[in-house]
């Protein structure tokens, strides 16, 4: 598959929401690319040596290593995960290797009422550093759609692992991501979540684990909540070594669909600091968010912390921005548009610029 | 430029301002003195029509019109400008987008920024670890990107150092010296009177205006008596 772009491989009618999910068709941006539609891989291609990319199928059958990958984060936290999963993708950032434009994965919905299944595995070598944008978004025609994506991180010793995921979905489509992440000492794993469409309802509760010293994760999202939509959605950080870090941060804002924002950090060894923040904004009388934050521990020499917020929007603040002459709607969007902010989000200016481009989009149909 | 008749205000049923009379000319400067708790925010906010600040009796000419049923945004276009004395902080709001917002001359907000060190302050949220002078020159900042024709200063030089309040004033008397802009400004220290040339003051005592007269005599008097002694001035009733 080497003349033919990423471009090529989506459907006209599907193109605009495919770039909805993040992904940048021309390539141009992005290191590497892989996108697979219902269970089928259409496009795999990597423009930097030192970055493996393919569907995870043929990477269990090329390369034995991988096999003792797959489903070892599971098995460490003994937990349960679907073994009927059709592809999927497989990344391997090499031993020192730093990426500086990210990787892209699109997994895409098409067929009407189809599950998606995948099994994603993404290995970070010793001191690589890396960014990954997976985007997921449906087709006009997936209705009734399901996606369940398994994903394994592993983030090698001194590794960096910044991986942003955007779901684009439908309003009848139900996805339920279940994730976990392996942070070897001295490395970082940063997870970026954006959920601005409608989607029918989301259940995902990512974790990750410090598995050696100074090893650092951080979740930041944003949630953009539509009318007769559920997201239970949540992070989970769980600390097996001395001398780590993290960070939990959320946003929410409920046009009348119901958040629930859960958040946990349970200690298992000492030294450990990280802090948990969760916000909410309810914009209608429909609107529902409930913020579930925990703190977990038996040891006394930890320092973590939890703070949460949520409410409507402060009168105050839109009567502020109309005395610098905004009307009250242009002042209730930019305050709403402030509070998304994509500055929580730990992602290079591109990408930055890229959801913020996506939210102004979805916010001004929205309100 | 603005004319308040009669105006009397209630908040949760409660009589706040009472029967007010004033006319700011055009350009000229008004200085409101009074003891704390006496009205003078209040009046402000009436002026630029905060929900909950509205009067049940009187009226507010400005520019010749009526503006007691005008919205916030509305009096703000026709040039009325505010001074926070307490502004909110605004979570992801920058200070450059109600810049960009107020003024489309980038040249100008950055040439004002620099003059009132806020320049590192445009990239951040509003007010947010903004200190007490930072959060009056970002205030300073907004109305003059605005060019407002009517200041409505509510204590613009509290929690301001003796430099940055040299730095404002100077900037300020600058503005004023336009023949179309006026300002109504709140005093408690009177600082502001050594840059401003403001040729009115007034005293409000208990929701009422007591007396008008010049604002140097008027704070010499204050400063030396309080506001007591107010009650018994020589000027009273004549306001």
């Amino acid at each position: 598959m080497a003349e033919e772009g990423l471009g090529q491989k989506v459907d006209s009618e599907d193109l605009e929401s495919v770039v909805s999910s993040g992904m940048d068709l021309s390539e141009k941006t992005r290191s590497a690319s892989f996108l697979q539609q219902d269970s089928r891989v259409l496009f795999y291609r990597s423009l930097l040596e030192g970055v493996e990319i393919m569907g995870i199928k043929e990477a269990l059958e090329k390369d034995p290593d991988v096999n003792g990958y797959f489903g070892r984060a599971f098995k460490l936290l003994d937990r349960e995960y679907p073994g009927d999963t059709e592809g999927g993708y497989f990344i391997r950032v090499k031993k020192g290797q730093t990426v500086e434009l990210p990787i892209q994965a699109c997994l895409f919905l098409k067929a009407q009422g189809f599950k998606q299944k995948v099994h994603n595995v993404i290995i970070v070598e010793e001191g690589a550093r890396v960014y990954l944008i997976t985007g997921c978004s449906a087709s006009r025609a997936a209705h009734e759609g399901f996606h369940l994506g398994i994903s394994e991180f592993f983030v090698r010793r001194g590794g960096y692992l910044n991986f942003t995921m955007i779901h684009s979905w439908r309003e009848d489509v139900s996805v339920k991501p279940m994730s976990i992440a392996l942070v070897e000492e001295g490395a970082t794993f940063i997870s970026n979540y954006v959920c601005l469409k409608p989607v029918r309802e989301i259940i995902m509760y990512p974790t990750a684990v410090l598995l050696g010293r100074e090893a650092r994760a951080s979740f930041n999202s944003l949630i953009l909540s539509h009318p007769n939509t559920v997201q239970d959605i949540g992070s989970r950080v769980i600390f097996r070594a001395r001398d780590t870090q993290a960070e939990i941060v959320s946003r929410a804002v409920s046009l009348g669909g119901k958040v629930i924002a859960r958040g946990h950090l349970k200690a298992e060894d000492k030294d450990v600091r990280a802090h948990l923040e969760c916000r909410g904004l309810v914009l209608s009388e429909k609107g529902m968010i409930h913020a579930i934050p925990e703190l977990e521990t038996d040891l006394r020499e930890v320092d973590m912390s939890h703070e949460a917020a949520i409410g409507k929007i402060n009168k105050e603040e839109i009567e502020y921005l109309c005395s610098r002459g905004l009307t009250k709607d242009q002042a209730q969007s930019v305050i709403i548009r402030g509070f998304m902010d994509v500055d929580i989000l730990s992602i290079p200016e591109l990408l930055k610029k890229e959801i913020s481009r996506l939210e102004d989009q979805t916010l001004k149909g929205a309100l | 430029m603005l004319e308040v008749k009669n105006l009397s205000v209630e908040i949760s049923g409660k009589p706040i301002l009472r029967d007010i009379n004033l006319n700011i000319g055009k350009g000229s400067a008004m200085v409101l003195f009074g003891p704390n708790g006496s009205g003078k925010t209040t009046l402000i906010k009436t002026i630029m029509g905060f929900s909950g600040y509205r009067a049940n009796k009187g009226e507010m000419i400005y520019k010749g019109k009526k503006i007691d049923d005008m919205s916030i945004d509305e009096r703000v276009r026709s040039g009325i400008g505010m001074m926070y004395q307490h502004p909110p902080k605004i979570r992801g709001v920058k200070l450059n987008q109600i810049a960009r917002f107020l003024c489309d001359d980038e040249g100008k907000i950055r040439d004002l920024a620099h003059r009132l060190s806020l320049t590192e302050h445009l990239a951040r949220d509003v007010n947010f670890d903004f200190s007490g002078g930072e959060m009056k020159r970002a205030e300073l900042f907004q109305i003059l990107l605005q060019d407002a024709d009517l200041l409505l200063l509510d204590e613009p030089e509290s929690g301001v150092d003796i430099e940055n309040i040299s730095i404002m004033g100077g900037i300020l008397n600058e503005y004023l010296k336009n023949d179309d802009k006026s300002a109504f400004i709140i005093t408690h220290t009177g600082y502001i009177l050594d840059y401003i040339e403001a040729k009115e003051g007034c005293v409000m005592i208990n929701g009422k205006l007591w007396c008008v007269g010049d604002p140097k005599e008027m704070f010499d008097s204050i400063k030396e008596f309080g506001y007591e002694k107010c009650k018994e001035c020589p000027w009273l009733k004549r306001g």
